[in-house]
């Protein structure tokens, strides 16, 4: 580690990463802002999530089912959002230790913890560029995400008959393109798979939002009992990619397109991989 | 609740789970099963989210437009082309759709 050039090297490219990627999430604010407007939201509440929960995955999830059941479906809406929201917590156990510094900045680290500043942090080779890689992505996903999720409201206001726009689609292929990367172990595909087909076998059924809720319950049985699952393997990390672990620095974008993305292991379970 | 009342609640949840990841103790990740549970869970919400926005309206299953959409977006997916492209591509094939029809 004696080898300043060597460190400046691993910084900036770091922070190379994380404005790449803050780049290429900002372009997908604007389908949450138009989304979120489709779904009968105001421009002010919309921008209101973005800056508040700012969690790609759990905003979605709201504005979704807020679409389908309305305010009724309230309840259901922030239980949505909040076990979606679980998996930030998992990542600030292991973010902490990177930001260091007072209550004010591990608050404000705590505010931009997900999936992409976590990813870029936990996959540089050194403490400080873990903490540039955290900082940079953060920083920028935030003000990239909050400027498009305005003009995505404003566009999505603009076009007014929104299912005419086909937005209903694409907020279904939204939800398919947050789940996408996280469907590389047989264990994720038949989550996928059983808490689909629950939650649309419940949707007579049950008021809006309770399906997927329900449909999580799968989720938390296999998970449990871990059934389908690699015997005594070591634990997955929240959105992993194993088939990352050995993934070059810095992470690639493709790798990270949006919020919710997987997470690649590496620089997180390295230590416990065979 | 209102819409503000339920975003002002669903936004101050998740804020505090990210809060309490800094403020728990380490070792809680030695569990598998806390980890694997969390992992599975988004996951399965995902899947759910994407169902339901594909065939649910409102308490009726319906079979439109929208899941064409969700067939080329998948298959978009898999040839790794970017989010925003495909999210777009979806809501052109149904906006398509529904225009024709």
């Amino acid at each position: 580690m004696n080898d300043p050039g060597g460190f400046d090297r691993h910084h900036r490219s770091a922070a190379r990463a994380g404005l790449a990627v803050g780049l290429a999430t900002a372009a997908y604010g604007i389908s949450f802002g138009a989304l979120s407007v489709a779904s009968g939201l105001d421009i002010w509440q919309t921008c209101f999530i973005s800056l508040v929960m700012f969690s790609g995955g759990s905003q979605f999830a709201l504005v979704g089912v807020l679409a389908a059941g309305g305010a009724a479906a309230g309840p259901a809406a922030i239980a949505g959002a909040a076990l979606l929201g679980t998996r930030n917590g998992i990542y600030g156990i292991r973010t902490a230790p990177i930001v260091g510094g007072g209550p004010w900045k591990r608050l404000a680290a705590a505010w931009i913890t997900i999936d992409e500043s976590t990813a870029v942090a936990l996959a540089q080779p050194t403490p400080r560029s873990r903490r540039t890689g955290f900082w940079v992505t953060g920083i920028a996903v935030f003000v990239g995400w909050n400027l498009t999720t305005l003009a995505g409201a404003l566009i999505g206001e603009a076009l007014g008959d929104t299912r005419a726009f086909g937005l209903d689609a694409a907020a279904a292929a939204a939800f398919v393109g947050l789940l996408w990367p996280r469907l590389k172990r047989v264990q994720a595909g038949a989550v996928a798979v059983a808490a689909a087909v629950v939650a649309v076998v419940l949707t007579p059924v049950l008021m809006p939002g309770l399906p997927v809720l329900v449909a999580a319950l799968v989720a938390v049985a296999i998970g449990l009992f871990n059934w389908l699952g690699t015997p005594d393997g070591p634990a997955p990390v929240p959105g992993a990619a194993p088939s990352m672990s050995d993934a070059t620095l810095p992470v690639p974008e493709d790798v990270l397109p949006v919020p919710g993305a997987a997470l690649p292991a590496s620089g997180t379970r390295v230590e416990t991989a065979s | 609740m209102t819409f503000w009342q339920i975003i002002i609640l669903a936004s101050i949840a998740v804020l505090a789970l990210k809060v309490a990841g800094y403020l728990v103790p380490p070792s809680l990740l030695e569990k598998p099963a806390a980890a694997r549970v969390a992992d599975l869970l988004t996951i399965a919400l995902l899947a759910a989210l994407a169902a339901v926005q594909t065939f649910g309206a409102g308490e009726e299953i319906v079979v439109d437009a929208r899941v064409p959409a969700v067939v080329v977006a998948i298959a978009l997916f898999a040839l790794r082309v970017p989010f925003i492209l495909v999210v777009i591509a979806a809501a052109g094939v149904a906006a398509g759709i529904r225009a024709l029809s």
